[in-house]
């Protein structure tokens, strides 16, 4: 490339403005190295794995219970749970702000359905005094049926209505009050009972694990041990128990509003142990000692969103993204090298650069604020292959018009810049507006969309500052496009000036 | 190709000159149309909300024998008798989505898919989505809507003209409408990620109308210190001056996204990917429209009711210049004088 000495009146320095931007590049390739981010971390859409969003459960009366604070200790308490899971590189976090805040689990894997079951869960445990029990169905004649004793009307008309083989009654809404008399179903639906208010609670377990018993057909349960507390609350409702008639010798044990099994006492039981029994699976079993273990929930969750992805989806997701966005970039080379024959060459240079840059920033920011690419952000960036080029456009086709108003090619790539350099910062910055707003407000892996477009918005500002209006500086100094030869992009005939000589 | 290079030189020095502004009228029309049959087709059908607004839950078996009675016998066994909706997604898989369900009902379907197509129930695909969900989803979006409009409008009416920024937010929510109303009509599915689409294209469709707008605003910039052209005119040299660059930059933006389309719906089917730029497919093509025919005009039309501007039109009435370009007929406004009678613009130095 021949630059010339002529003096040209430019206060640019296009190749130390290249020089800088190389070094930088090179600095921002090295620290990937150096902090050994040499893989993007992905997203579960894109490598199999489930994400469960939970949303805080507002019960009429209970919005002031929804504090930040609430909101922290389920994150830890959930966390603790999943990690009981021991699935590496599992996520729970917070999202959104103030008491609108919703709690996103992701596990990596095929854990699928336990991660749903586990994390949702408020795990309120209480031991309650059976008062009144009754197969499942709802019968006339329950209703007739004299209340038993220390039961309301109004409570065995709730009771008689009850339907326990309707699923929503199956729910374990986890919001019984411990100090109400409680009409509840049993987990299967089978038996419905009336309780009496707790009198042991599941902050007063302070141990709990999971244990197969044997002789009993290898039937898993779940074994408790009472602080003192508990010991003392538990071993006065067995002893008060023992001596009355069915069924209020049953002690219910009731989690979240279900109940999971309700024993019938025999002897009193001072030692501060108990069981749970109720033909449980060793899953389910570990499980829901993990769960008593780490403490019930502040607030009662829905699950508002889960979402199981399979590796096998995820790696069809990836390669379908990869694939799009191979696809995408080829098309617009080819349309610019079409339309601006050599001067395409520049266009491509500048996208090199920008996916460059984009890659290494995935790389970084994955290591540096838990970064992970999502299939919307695959999206994201594809679609800013467009927004990019687009910059270069504007800022050639200014060129040429200049070029049009008969200035040379050399003067042209500057008095073009300033004119194109407004346009594209405004455009850029109304991009800029959309990504910030669109990361602000959507939920989940639509925010990774946001996230890249945010994010290539300013690669593309770097890259059309530093590397392309240089760029263009420089070759605008060559023969071969200052000369106008019919390749490069600049030529009379396709500035459409030799037209303008004919007329 | 050259000759579209050969055309912006000619549009770039109004020897070839589209009338965009002095047919208005004609592109309102064409608009109002559009934008009728979008009200019908939301009234009449409505949008088709996925399972993220409504709540409901999503299973995608992948299996080499995919059958939709078979799914349909597996969901009416696992006991759930609110209607189904059970599709074939590629050649390999097969989708079926239920209403709300309790979580053990969603376990039952799963376990039933699982043992009747002879898979694992961890390789099934599923999504479920709480009943409040869709509502909270629903907000937000509107939240981002609007407060978009309303941040862009002040920002373009700060970097721009206020004008210029009502005009740009006419031709973004003429696009909105238009948009929502194809998705109604065709019955295309509306997913988050058909929102994000429908959000991303408001950027887009402002970069293409900032681009237009930002040549207006250097080619009226001492407009009525002369009496050379009307504000509508110079309005129109603009459109033509910006359309190579416009058309140029609408193609370069479509080509990756129609790559995401193409790649998104022929081969995972449906999903991300297919929604969101579908989205913005659709909303390219209007949003290149809108900047090219709606929001241009709507700034003349806005501007030429200025007094400065209509003292303006008058002088060029008087010199006997080109007729403003309101009338209808179909005449370019070509003013036949040759380049060399082209008002000189500012040159900068």
């Amino acid at each position: 490339m021949s630059t010339t000495n002529k003096p040209i009146k430019t206060t640019s320095r296009p190749a130390r403005t290249l020089a800088i931007l190389g070094l930088v590049l090179v600095a921002m390739v090295s620290l990937v190295f150096i902090q050994g981010a040499t893989s993007v971390r992905l997203g579960l859409d894109l490598r199999g794995g489930t994400s469960v969003t939970l949303q805080p459960r507002i019960a009429p009366g209970d919005e002031g219970k929804v504090t930040s604070e609430a909101i922290d200790q389920a994150v830890s308490i959930i966390r603790q749970r999943v990690n009981s899971l021991g699935v590496a590189e599992s996520e729970v976090a917070a999202q959104g702000s103030g008491t609108n805040r919703q709690i996103v689990i992701s596990v990596p894997g095929d854990t699928g359905r336990r991660v749903v079951d586990l994390v949702g869960q408020t795990a309120e445990l209480r031991f309650r005094q059976v008062l009144a029990s009754a197969s499942g169905i709802p019968a006339a004649a329950d209703a007739a049926a004299t209340p038993a004793a220390g039961v309301s009307a109004e409570v065995n008309a709730k009771f008689a209505a009850l339907d326990c083989t309707k699923p929503e009654n199956l729910q374990g809404t986890g919001v019984d009050a411990p100090t109400d008399t409680l009409v509840a179903c049993d987990r299967v639906g089978a038996t419905k009972y009336i309780l009496a208010p707790a009198e042991v609670l599941g902050r007063q377990i302070s141990k709990a694990s999971a244990g197969l018993d044997t002789q009993a057909g290898s039937a898993w349960y779940v074994s408790l041990t009472f602080n003192n507390e508990g010991t003392s609350a538990f071993g006065a409702l067995t002893s008060r128990v023992t001596s009355l008639p069915e069924p209020t010798n049953q002690v219910a044990i009731v989690l979240d509003g279900l109940v999971v099994s309700s024993p019938r006492i025999t002897e009193a039981i001072p030692s501060g142990n108990a069981q749970i029994t109720g033909s449980f699976t060793q899953l389910e079993a570990q499980d829901l000692a993990n769960v008593l273990k780490y403490g019930a929930l502040p607030l009662a969750f829905d699950r508002g969103e889960v979402q199981q992805v399979s590796p096998t989806l995820g790696a069809d997701q990836l390669n379908a993204g990869l694939l799009a966005g191979g696809l995408g970039l080829l098309l617009v080379v080819i349309f610019t090298l079409l339309y601006y024959r050599a001067l395409g060459f520049v266009t491509v240079g500048s996208l090199t650069i920008a996916g460059l840059m984009l890659y290494v920033l995935f790389l970084l920011m994955g290591e540096w604020i838990g970064f992970t690419l999502t299939l919307a952000g695959i999206a994201g960036a594809i679609v800013a292959i467009g927004v990019t080029a687009d910059s270069f456009i504007v800022y050639f086709e200014r060129v040429r018009d200049e070029m049009r108003e008969g200035r040379s090619l050399r003067t042209a790539a500057e008095t073009g810049w300033v004119r194109a350099r407004r346009t594209i910062l405004v455009a850029d910055f109304v991009s800029m507006i959309a990504a910030v707003l669109l990361y602000v407000f959507s939920v989940g892996g639509v925010r990774g969309f946001a996230f890249t477009l945010g994010l290539t918005t300013i690669i593309d500002l770097i890259v059309i500052f530093w590397f392309t209006k240089p760029a263009l500086v420089l070759v605008s100094r060559s023969k071969f496009f200052n000369s106008g030869h019919p390749l490069s992009g600049f030529s009379s005939k396709s500035l459409g000036m030799s037209v303008a000589k004919e007329a | 190709m050259s000759k579209l290079s050969g055309l912006g030189g000619r549009l770039y020095r109004g020897e070839t000159s589209v009338n965009f502004i002095g047919h208005r009228r004609r592109w309102y029309m064409i608009s109002s149309i559009f934008i009728l049959l979008s009200i019908g087709a939301l009234s009449v059908q409505g949008l088709h909300l996925g399972i993220e607004f409504k709540g409901g839950s999503s299973f995608t078996v992948t299996t080499t024998s995919p059958s939709v009675t078979d799914a349909r016998a597996a969901v009416e066994e696992a006991g759930v008798t609110s209607e189904a909706i059970v599709q074939l997604v590629g050649d390999n898989k097969v989708r079926v989505q239920t209403g709300s369900l309790e979580q053990a009902q969603n376990n039952a379907v799963q376990d039933a898919l699982a043992a009747k197509f002879s898979v694992s129930a961890s390789t099934i695909d599923t999504q479920i989505i709480g009943p409040s969900w869709g509502k909270e989803i629903t907000r937000k979006a509107l939240y981002g809507l609007f407060g978009f409009l309303l941040v862009v409008m002040i920002y373009l009416a700060m970097a721009l003209e206020p004008k210029m920024a009502v005009s740009a937010i006419v031709a973004v929510i003429h696009d909105v409408f238009i948009t929502v109303g194809i998705y109604a009509l065709v019955g295309f599915d509306v997913t988050p990620a058909t929102i994000i689409g429908f959000l991303t294209i408001l950027g887009y469709s402002l970069y293409d109308t900032v681009v237009v707008f930002d040549k207006v605003r250097e080619n009226t910039k001492s407009i009525t210190s002369s009496s050379t052209k009307t504000y509508s005119q110079a309005v129109n040299l603009a459109v033509n001056q910006t359309i190579v660059r416009s058309t140029n930059t609408s193609i370069v933006a479509l080509l990756p996204v129609a790559a995401i389309l193409f790649v998104g719906a022929g081969l995972l089917g449906a999903g991300t990917l297919k929604d969101l730029s579908l989205a913005l497919f659709i909303g390219l093509l209007v949003g290149t429209y809108s900047s090219i025919f709606i929001a241009p005009p709507v700034l003349a039309q806005l501007r030429e009711k200025e007094p400065a501007m209509q003292a303006l039109a008058k002088r060029v009435h008087a010199r006997g210049g080109v007729s403003v370009p309101a009338s209808t007929t179909a005449v370019a406004a070509v003013s036949g004088r040759g380049p060399r009678n082209q008002p000189k613009r500012k040159g900068r130095k």
